[in-house]
């Protein structure tokens, strides 16, 4: 009798675990539209409504962490979140240590801003934040590399004159467009394979979940719906 | 927070600015500050205990306890703050978690360290990862008062085992006279007496500590550095109150914020400094004792 309570308590028990599979959703939070800190404080974006979105889909239960963007790869290792949705372009280099799921948003255009609609982007400073795949593709095109810490100073660094122009994601500079003179220049740039959520390399039913949601989202559309919403109606779409 | 703000797009001047100011982002903000306090109220007595440790076993007679203080006290002044900060909270972590897998999962059977990614069952988390968040706050500013701790105590150790030479020997040599111990010596007369050599060089220490507060965000922590930073960024349509680049503004909040924390601290520690004085055979005691007659 004794053992027949004990093995429904442990029974019950671990169902409860299994249904409330807890979820550390970490993130960046400077990164708008894609993920921001709100004026109530909470992170919002793009990315927390498709990461809950995903979470009550699979039936997982969802917090959001905020971590900065220098060491949030070596805290997902070390554990103390689960994922990383934080604008993350799907990357060779970045795939040698941490595994993507599907890309959640499509590869996307990278650009250049700058005051001055003449400005030399292949001899001139360019600025762009440390670690992002911008960075990277500044330093071959033989312009000089500033790097900074956010995306809010690469834009000032352009505004004091510190840098030429600034090239980063497309989107995340699309609403500077017109303050104080900043204008598109140049071409834009096609880089990395999409944005996924990152995990450890170990957490493969994780990753599958994700994988099975996104699937599911980009199938009735509901992803591009998504990002109509936030990176407006001109916006990469999957199809 | 006023029933006014609900839709702040209609606001102009003041009463934006009012509703700016008390968004629950700024509440945070302000929070912060009082995180900040509390970090070095708990932090200064921690790394006295630990400066006050060290100092006595770098003093010690018994060889490994007097290698062990003077190792601490070398060993932890020699690395540079940053490194130290990194490296501290993430071995503790790693170190606290590792234990308890041994303890909560005995037939845990996956290597905890394989290749980059570390690994314990999920009862050994620290906190677990169903505690609410501000468990996990806790415990990151737990880490980091240790962490803070260790290095200024090691600071504190040295300025103390300073101090405690300088008391004259003559006193220590009375009182062995008197025939007390070494611990008697030590307690009656030695400690009372090198605070008053100590001050100065642990009121450094505090000035710096106060300073050296941004060095939370390192850990993660959002302390006022982070926020600032946060709050002043260009804000674009898609905030509720937008704005232009303002860090300069909260910045120098900031600045205005240790300023006045350096004064308060200059003025107390000034007090403490005159009474510790008092009475002893230094040109401080001497100055009060003819200021006094």
């Amino acid at each position: 009798m004794k053992k027949l309570i004990l093995t429904a308590a442990i029974l019950g028990l671990s169902a409860g675990v299994a249904a409330a599979e807890t979820v550390r959703m970490g993130t960046e939070g400077a990164y708008p539209p894609y993920n921001y800190i709100d004026d109530n404080g909470q992170v919002a974006g793009f990315e927390r409504e498709l990461g809950d979105k995903l979470c009550e889909m699979e039936k997982l239960d969802c917090t959001w962490v905020t971590n900065d963007w220098d060491s949030i790869i070596p805290n997902l290792l070390s554990g103390n979140y689960d994922t990383i949705m934080a604008g993350m372009s799907i990357t060779e280099e970045r795939e040698k240590s941490i595994d993507f799921t599907q890309a959640y948003y499509p590869p996307a255009a990278s650009s250049y801003m700058a005051m001055d609609p003449g400005v030399d982007l292949k001899g001139g400073v360019v600025a762009a934040q440390t670690g992002t795949i911008q960075a990277a593709h500044v330093a071959e095109t033989g312009a000089t590399l500033a790097e900074y810490a956010t995306l809010d100073d690469t834009i000032a660094a352009v505004k004091n004159g510190e840098a030429d122009a600034v090239f980063a994601d497309k989107d995340a500079l699309k609403p500077f467009a017109g303050t104080d003179g900043m204008q598109f220049v140049g071409e834009d740039v096609q880089l990395g394979k999409g944005i996924g959520i990152g995990l450890r390399k170990s957490d493969t039913a994780l990753k599958d979940k994700f994988n099975d949601g996104i699937s599911k989202l980009k199938a009735d559309g509901s992803l591009n719906e998504m990002l109509k919403k936030y990176f407006g109606d001109d916006a990469l779409t999957f199809n | 927070m006023f029933s006014t703000c609900t839709d702040p797009s209609s606001l102009h001047g003041l009463s934006w600015m009012l509703c700016y100011l008390t968004t629950g982002k700024h509440m945070m903000f302000y929070g912060s500050f009082g995180v900040v306090l509390i970090l070095l109220a708990v932090t200064a007595p921690a790394a006295l205990i630990f400066g006050f440790g060290g100092a006595l076993a770098a003093r010690s007679h018994i060889a490994p306890l007097k290698l062990f203080g003077r190792g601490y006290i070398s060993m932890v002044r020699g690395v540079p703050d940053i490194v130290f900060f990194l490296f501290v909270p993430i071995a503790m972590d790693q170190g606290l978690e590792y234990l308890r897998n041994r303890v909560k999962c005995p037939d845990w059977n996956q290597p905890v360290w394989a290749g980059n990614e570390f690994h314990v069952c999920a009862a050994a988390k620290l906190p677990l990862n169903t505690a609410p968040q501000i468990y996990h706050e806790i415990y990151g500013f737990a880490l980091a008062v240790v962490a803070f701790s260790i290095v200024y105590g090691a600071f504190a150790a040295n300025v103390l085992y300073g101090a405690m030479q300088a008391v004259p020997r003559a006193q220590l040599e009375t009182a062995e006279a008197y025939g007390m111990t070494r611990a008697q010596v030590n307690r009656r007369v030695l400690i009372p007496q090198m605070w008053a050599y100590a001050i100065p060089g642990l009121s450094n220490l505090w000035m710096i500590l106060i300073k050296a507060t941004p060095l939370l965000f390192l850990l993660g922590i959002e302390d006022i550095v982070y926020w600032a930073r946060e709050l002043g960024a260009t804000k674009s349509q898609i905030y509720a109150y937008p704005h232009g680049d303002w860090r300069l503004y909260y910045f120098l909040a900031l600045l205005i914020f240790y300023l006045v924390m350096t004064k308060l601290s200059e003025l107390v520690l000034d007090r403490i400094n005159r009474r510790l004085a008092f009475g002893q055979a230094t040109a401080a005691g001497e100055a009060l004792r003819k200021a006094g007659a």
